[in-house]
């Protein structure tokens, strides 16, 4: 060997693990209200330094600051609270659905509610949504009914996918949701195409995915950007930065060398960074980025920082790879309790009416899953009719099906 | 009737649905002002306009997620890989999402898209312009494999296939592109305009997809093929003094059972040939499917007549490329069986 340094193969660790004491330390929070908030026409060159801040609203005493405020009515903002309050409880439910043997599997949005329930907020009940699968916020914000979810998380005779899908993989047309792969970030570049689709159609609409920080590692990723900047497509491609993808944290997909957000400046598309557990500031950004959509001005890219309070899914065990107590230490908080405070400090809310709202959206969840549950869970009850295991694999069922489902016996 | 090869059918067929239908659209590299590497988009973007037929990134994955997308959305995007070569990157979102959208969603979301790419080798591409993947794509539930050997039946299935509502794979055998080239590498190809097959009808026509076709009757033996390999079955049928019945397949999925059934329960034998590598090729499901159906038919072995299980040698193109001498050799074997 010639006489150089030796090179040294880097491995990217967090910075606690199973034992430890959280330490978040590392965590760089921009202050509520901080922020400028640019024209909706700026140059993504000029504002490219959004891509290293912290888009907050809700400072720690619930006040809602600066010029990212979105100034929604308290009716609103009420509302809004009671989805998010609806969404939890409705994971509570499934997941302990899920441990009672009566589906195979699910998976939680906890700490996540107002990543997707601002979204749906803040986009047109027409948008088309390209979600991940945590974004069952806009299913419910959308008023999809709670127990059509829940037929499809049990499989059973009213399941409107028919048995085909894992559980939680939804789709409704109707409220602008596309089906749920499964695969990671393939649905980030259809965005894209339904988007560019809408432009090319002179239409209105607007399109908007979601990925986790993990799945900016897939190429999809990459492709959707390109494509929405070079077609300048009106879409907003939303990344979810909840720390984790499984078992490994942000760093392993790229995130400790540079922000998610700032992927975009170099496709050239604005990119927003927001505090993901502060509903107004998810909404704002949203918003923004819709108006500039909108205005045939194309795509933002949104880094939504937030904390996957639960596992990935109920395969998972989080106290494996993390500190047990790490969700409760997340600087930013609870999407759910801030918005509450928020109300509370400005009189438009009480922890009576909390508590109230929150055992509504208990009942309401507890009313739908018996109505589920009456039809069937997995393995129990109604199922799926068998025939239809060989319908629409094609528009028209071709000879070789029909004959496998004779053979099936059917 | 107009003389057409088979890219001028293919832009033919194109331009038809262009016309006829404002949902149709056309993209991908070097398609839009250049008008492909091959020429089957040549004048559509001048025509049509620039957002009808246009160039993309070289991102194979991005053109099929963004067709899926807009099929989603409604239009019928026709996208073009640029070589079947290079269709890997988009195997996922073919794969995962084109072919089951409208499975997983219980027909909620369809993707009515085609996916244009030329295939096949004999034009000295060497491997990574010679390959024929079909079979990588055939064993996808949900999706349909199309391919055309003659340009009338080139632009009435490409016109079929953008006109269905399930996602399409149609590969273009380029080595037919300006004529049908029968195996026989040292001698000349006649251009199309000397075969009656490239009488093509300027306006809308079509083939429909599913239906084979029996280009040359017999009763000595049954010889499937498609693309190219339509035409050197033929010249070997010929070469051979046998009394040949030919099947082009035109579309592998869904496949024309019926069709190949009849013809090997009539001669008793057949002959599977195609230029993809030998195991887990195509042959190796009409192998099955012919010996399923008609195995107390069966007179001799099926024989399969393939690419060799190697990459693309380029300079053994015509050892690897199962031309009439092999073809010949299995057509007498089977005789003999």
């Amino acid at each position: 060997m010639k006489n150089r340094a030796r090179l040294s193969l880097r491995v990217p660790a967090p910075p606690t693990r199973p034992g430890d004491a959280p330490d978040f330390s590392g965590v760089k929070l921009s202050g509520a209200g901080d922020v400028e908030r640019p024209d909706i026409d700026a140059s993504p060159r000029d504002m490219s330094e959004l891509a290293f801040k912290l888009i907050r609203v809700l400072d720690d005493k619930g006040q809602a600051l600066g010029a990212w405020n979105p100034k929604l009515d308290p009716e609103t903002l009420r509302r809004a609270l009671r989805h998010m309050l609806l969404t939890r409880a409705y994971d509570d439910r499934m997941y302990r659905a899920q441990r009672q043997g009566k589906t195979s599997f699910y998976m939680k949005c906890t700490g996540e509610e107002a990543v997707a329930i601002a979204a749906a907020y803040a986009m047109d009940r027409d948008d088309m949504c390209f979600p991940s699968y945590r974004q069952q916020g806009l299913l419910i914000a959308r008023g999809y009914p709670l127990v059509q979810m829940m037929n499809q998380v049990y499989s059973n005779a009213r399941d409107p996918l028919k048995g085909r899908q894992l559980p939680i993989m939804y789709s409704s047309k109707e409220h602008g949701f596309f089906t749920i792969s499964g695969n990671l970030g393939t649905q980030f570049p259809q965005a894209v195409g339904w988007a560019m689709a809408s432009a090319y159609k002179g239409d209105d609409r607007i399109a908007a995915s979601w990925v986790g920080d993990g799945t900016t590692a897939e190429g999809d990723f990459h492709h959707a950007c390109n494509f929405a900047s070079v077609y300048r497509a009106p879409v907003i491609l939303n990344v979810v930065n909840n720390q984790w993808a499984i078992s490994s944290f942000a760093g392993i997909a790229g995130g400790n060398e540079s922000t998610f957000a700032s992927r975009g400046i170099g496709y050239g598309l604005p990119a927003l960074r927001v505090d993901g557990n502060d509903f107004l500031a998810v909404y704002a950004a949203t918003q923004w980025a819709a108006e500039r959509a909108r205005s045939n001005l194309g795509a933002t890219l949104i880094e939504h920082y937030t904390y996957r309070a639960e596992g990935h899914s109920t395969s998972d065990d989080p106290s494996r790879y993390r500190p047990s107590d790490d969700a409760k230490a997340w600087p930013l908080g609870d999407p759910i309790e801030r918005l509450k405070v928020h109300l509370i400090a400005i009189g438009e809310w009480s922890e009576d009416q909390q508590q109230a709202a929150h055992a509504e959206a208990v009942e309401q969840v507890k009313v739908a899953n018996k109505e589920a549950e009456a039809v069937g869970t997995l393995g129990h009850g109604e199922l799926p009719s068998i025939k239809t295991m060989f319908e629409d694999v094609f528009k028209d069922m071709p000879e070789h099906l029909r004959r496998q489902r004779q053979q099936m016996g059917v | 009737m107009p003389t057409m090869n088979m890219i001028q059918a293919l832009n033919s067929a194109l331009d038809v649905m262009l016309t006829k239908d404002p949902n149709v659209l056309t993209f991908g590299e070097d398609v839009g002002y250049f008008g492909g590497v091959f020429r089957v988009t040549d004048g559509l973007q001048k025509k049509h306009g620039l957002t009808r037929c246009f160039d993309t990134p070289i991102g194979e994955a991005g053109i099929v997620a963004t067709a899926i997308g807009m099929g989603a959305y409604g239009l019928r995007p026709v996208v073009e890989i640029q070589f079947a070569d290079y269709i890997y990157p988009a195997y996922d979102q073919i794969v995962s999402e084109a072919a089951r959208l409208r499975y997983r969603s219980a027909g909620d979301f369809t993707a009515p898209l085609v996916i244009r790419t030329p295939y096949g080798g004999g034009i000295f591409g060497g491997q990574t312009h010679s390959q024929s993947p079909e079979a990588l794509f055939t064993h996808v539930a949900g999706l349909k494999t199309v391919i055309p050997s003659t340009p009338y039946d080139a632009k009435g299935l490409l016109i079929s296939a953008i006109e269905d509502d399930d996602p399409v794979l149609f590969l273009e055998p380029k080595r037919i592109y300006n004529g049908p080239f029968d195996g026989y590498h040292d001698r000349p190809v006649s251009p199309w305009n000397k075969f009656a097959a490239s009488d093509v009808p300027e306006g809308h026509y079509t083939v429909p997809l599913g239906k084979a076709a029996v280009v040359r009757e017999g009763s000595d033996v049954t010889v499937l093929a498609y693309g190219t390999m339509v035409h050197v079955a033929l010249a070997s049928v010929a070469d051979s003094g046998l009394d040949g019945e030919v099947i082009d397949l035109r579309t592998l999925v869904p496949l024309d059972i019926e069709t190949i059934v009849t013809s090997v329960k009539k001669t008793g034998r057949c002959v599977i040939v195609h230029e993809a590598t030998h195991t887990s090729g195509f042959g190796a499901e009409l192998s099955a499917t012919v010996q399923e159906n008609c195995f107390h038919n069966l007179e001799a072995p099926i024989e399969r007549v393939t690419g060799w299980d190697t990459p693309y040698p380029h300079a053994f193109e015509w050892q690897y490329f199962p031309g009439p001498g092999r073809v010949i050799e299995a057509l007498k074997r089977a005789m003999e069986g």
